[in-house]
């Protein structure tokens, strides 16, 4: 029984921002800056985005993919570290907007940058037990950053949703995941921006769980990294994934599609999901796609996807992930200020 | 305007969320928002649900720069009416860059926030409409 992804579908909204712009602001060196996070640019939301209406796009062009009745997905879960209620499911909105409701299960995940693949781990096991035909997962931020700190060079906006069932257009062959309590980033209830311990997000939080969960999981599954032909690790910037990947043995040329973090900047529990879109836009049958995520606190799931021949019929039917990324409108800090609501009392 | 009540919202969620009109069997005619009652055909009109695909084109706009309360954060904002494909007229907010804007133009739909009742209160979503490139 060949379960994995039926149908997917990617969103990002089409304000950037460049970091030389951000840098011009804070009379930072933007060429430093640019060469030490390997990031052009970042997505920005419009003023009337958030999580919600991000997970509905990237949500509709899954559905469009995997060609099903919406009312046989029996479940939603939404990976975030931006819902924009505290009390009240992102996923009930998403749920009606896309005609699933009302007979599904809904929850709303967090865990910092990885919520959304834990959410595919949880569709899987629900389609694996016979308990649902279809789960939908979804990962979208609308990422915070405080002005003036490291993080607003990077902190974007964007999601990538994931129907989980059978005859799939990329088998899941296997998962893994590491956790520990590694405190190198979060946000206290109440708080409008995250705070990270600096360098300590590094080689103690995001190295350590990426190398170990993907490790293991070529150890489960007997695999090694040249057996695979694309790779995408979480993309904080564009530097982590390129020294995880060198260390574990992945080469450059595996890591080719899945790197949009440059154009676009991390889109926090969007970000690896929408490099694994980007994968399955270039995807031939018979590839395999190894993708480790990462969220802080901290944990990495890892997966292994094997494509079928589903894709040459599917990847056509929505918008791929280079419409969105190629589809955009450059921006000021003065307007990025005012869509993401920074200035107070204004 | 601001929907400061709940349940009035929540009645109108379906065809905000999803563009869900009615129409008539009989004389043919398309109808958003929903009705219950085919006013041509009266008693022997036949109404049935349909789903609207959302796309069209322009038929008239204007640009709002003197927003109602609860708005402010929008301006300046486009609302147009748009004759959907399915054939009736549709008033909405058109997104992005307002210089492009011409009656005429295509446009398909797309999920954004509607307004928000202050910090506290609920968000309201629904559908607006985008360009065409």
């Amino acid at each position: 029984m060949q379960i994995g992804i039926v149908g997917y579908g990617a969103y990002v909204p089409k304000f950037r921002i460049g970091v030389d712009e951000i840098a011009r602001v804070w009379k930072a060196d933007s060429k430093t800056i640019r060469s030490g996070l390997l990031v052009d640019e970042k997505s920005v939301p419009d003023k009337d985005e958030d999580t919600i209406t991000i997970s509905v796009e990237a949500g509709r062009n899954a559905l469009l993919r995997a060609g099903i009745n919406p009312q046989d997905v029996g479940a939603v879960y939404i990976g975030s570290e931006s819902h924009p209620y505290a009390v009240k499911p992102s996923g009930t909105v998403v749920a009606d907007a896309l005609n699933m409701g009302p007979e599904l299960m809904v929850a709303d995940f967090e865990f910092a940058c990885k919520a959304g693949t834990a959410a595919i781990q949880c569709c899987y096991a629900l389609v694996k037990s016979g308990e649902i035909k279809y789960g939908m997962a979804i990962g979208a931020d609308c990422a915070q950053s405080k002005p003036g700190d490291a993080l607003e060079y990077t902190a974007a906006a964007g999601g990538a949703a994931y129907i989980i069932g059978k005859n799939p257009l990329a088998t899941l062959e296997g998962t893994y995941s590491y956790t520990t309590d590694t405190s190198d980033f979060w946000r206290r209830e109440g708080s409008g921006y995250p705070s990270h311990g600096a360098r300590f997000t590094g080689k103690p939080a995001y190295f350590k769980h990426v190398i170990s969960a993907t490790n293991e999981l070529l150890s489960k599954l007997s695999m090694k990294p040249s057996d695979f032909n694309h790779a995408v690790f979480h993309m904080p910037n564009g530097k982590f994934p390129l020294k995880a990947a060198k260390s574990l043995g992945f080469s450059k040329e595996q890591l080719k599609h899945g790197m949009v973090v440059t154009k676009i900047g991390n889109c926090y529990s969007g970000s690896s999901l929408l490099g694994l879109s980007r994968i399955l836009d270039n995807a031939k049958p018979g590839e395999k796609i190894l993708m480790t995520s990462y969220g802080s606190g901290a944990g990495s799931d890892s997966f292994s996807f094997v494509v079928t021949d589903k894709i040459l019929e599917r990847a056509n039917l929505a918008k791929k992930t280079d419409f969105y990324i190629k589809r955009k409108e450059t921006i000021d800090y003065g307007t990025y200020v005012r869509l993401r609501k920074k200035l107070k009392g204004g | 305007m601001p929907y400061k009540s709940v349940p009035l919202f929540w009645r109108l969620k379906k065809p905000k969320y999803n563009l869900t009109g009615t129409k008539c069997t009989k004389c043919e005619n398309v109808y958003f928002p929903p009705r219950n009652l085919c006013p041509a055909c009266r008693r022997s009109g036949d109404i049935q649900e349909l789903q609207l695909s959302g796309k069209g084109k322009i038929l008239s706009y204007t640009i709002i720069r003197t927003p109602p309360e609860g708005f402010e954060h929008y301006v300046p904002y486009a609302v147009a009416i748009i004759r959907l494909d399915e054939g009736t007229n549709i008033t909405g907010q058109v997104v992005g860059d307002i210089e492009k804007i011409r009656t005429g133009k295509r446009v398909r739909p797309v999920f954004r926030k509607m307004h928000e009742d202050g910090n506290d209160g609920l968000i309201h979503y629904g559908l607006k409409f985008e360009l065409v490139d």
